[in-house]
């Protein structure tokens, strides 16, 4: 067995412990901070399978950004769970043990039995790079090939901001998300919140930019310009704006919207919906990226936010 | 055994281990976090049958990298979308169990709407 095989043996001994712990833990407090540990090895096996890209969004979104939503869920609830603990009946809990264990079994054998040579499509996505001029065929899969999954994951985006806001109590509606962040002017999220977020939108625009050629790309820069503005957020130094705010609706709707009229541009001058004409397929790209960036940057930060809580007026 | 095996029996491990915590525990939050924990182990699933197919040059077959990225970006929002209904609950007073045995909670509603 070689180096590399033990490594990725003790890696997934280590994240299946998480999980068990995730599960099996009476705390729900200690069940969330298990979670984003292993949110965050996992993303470790999915450098280990080569996909860097994959690592980076779960890394970003998976463990980041979704940790910091479930430990404040957590916090909030935390009064509320002595009185609710109850547990199923043991005929129950053997039933869905005995089914979770043949769903598992029969994956893993799914797994093992894979045909060989398995059917893959990375050639066709490789040697067609050239139509549009990037080089890194994920960003390729995700801009062109299969453009349209990334639009509509954008509608998707937006129903879920629109779903969270529309939980808003009526007086609240139209106001400010969240309750309002407090803290220590001198304390150590103030100093943070001032020192990470200028090199924190470089690293997020480098990682847009480089998107092109190498692992990156509009989420995974999207979620670290997200985080930042979540910190500034969270140390109190800015406050979430309003949701009535139109700039705020503008910046949302700029990603799927601006995807939407090249796809219906791509149907009248081109091809098919979505059909970059070559010669400028690559700017074309990069402007619906820039765009999709901010709009994911806000929706993600926004979703993390909740429900609007506090009305306009102070 | 290779990198595949040993992943894809941790990722069929994973989908068993959070289908039980769904089934069993009745608190909505470790319903969610079960949820999460099968998705996870769905896209691992994913990220396996692309390594499988490292032609070309690749490491990791393109297509389902792509369709794993737009999966987690999806699996966010609908997380955020079901803490935030559960707060909303939490808000208005409703129970925050849903086993077969919960108290019966206080129906008033403090946000006043």
């Amino acid at each position: 067995m070689s180096t590399a095989t033990v490594f990725e043996i003790a890696l997934a001994a280590v994240v299946l412990g998480l999980a068990i712990w995730t599960i099996a833990v009476p705390d729900t407090y200690s069940a969330t901070v298990g979670f984003v540990a292993y949110g965050l090895l996992v993303a470790l096996i999915w450098v280990r399978l080569d996909a860097v890209d994959v690592a980076l969004t779960e890394a970003a979104i998976g463990g980041g950004l979704g940790g910091v939503m479930l430990l404040g869920a957590a916090a909030r609830l935390r009064g509320s769970e002595v009185a609710t603990a109850g547990r199923c009946s043991p005929t129950v809990r053997l039933s869905a043990a005995i089914l979770s264990a043949s769903t598992a079994a029969m994956l893993a054998f799914a797994i093992l039995l894979l045909p060989n040579p398995p059917p893959t499509l990375a050639p066709a996505a490789v040697s067609n790079a050239g139509a549009t001029g990037m080089a890194n065929p994920v960003t390729n899969v995700l801009m062109a090939f299969r453009g349209m999954d990334t639009m509509l994951e954008k509608v998707v985006l937006l129903l879920a901001i629109v779903g969270v806001w529309s939980l808003a109590a009526d007086r609240n509606w139209g106001g400010r998300q969240g309750p309002r962040h407090e803290a220590d002017p001198k304390g150590v999220l103030a100093f943070l919140a001032r020192l990470l977020p200028p090199a924190g939108i470089v690293v997020g625009i480098y990682m847009l930019w480089t998107g092109a050629d190498h692992p990156g790309g509009a989420f995974q820069g999207g979620a670290v310009l997200a985080s930042m503005w979540l910190l500034v957020i969270m140390a109190g130094l800015a406050d979430t704006p309003p949701v009535s705010s139109p700039r705020l609706r503008l910046v949302l709707v700029a990603g799927p919207g601006l995807f939407l009229a090249v796809g219906f541009g791509g149907l009248c001058f081109g091809a098919a919906f979505l059909a970059y004409p070559v010669a400028i397929a690559k700017p074309l790209i990069l402007g619906i990226e820039v765009a999709m960036t901010l709009t994911i940057a806000a929706t993600l930060a926004l979703l993390l936010a909740g429900a609007p809580e506090r009305s306009v007026e102070p | 055994m290779s990198g595949v095996t040993v992943f894809g029996s941790f990722a069929a491990a994973a989908i068993g281990l959070g289908l039980y915590g769904l089934i069993t525990n009745p608190r909505p939050l470790r319903k969610i976090i079960a949820f999460n924990l099968v998705g996870s182990g769905v896209f691992l699933l994913f990220g396996i049958v692309g390594r499988r197919g490292t032609a070309a040059g690749v490491g990791n077959d393109p297509v389902p990298q792509a369709l794993v990225i737009t999966g987690i970006v999806v699996a966010f929002s609908a997380t955020a979308l079901a803490i935030a209904l559960l707060l909303r609950l939490f808000q208005t007073g409703g129970p925050l169990t849903l086993g077969s045995r919960a108290p019966p909670g206080p129906r008033s509603d403090p946000s006043g709407d």
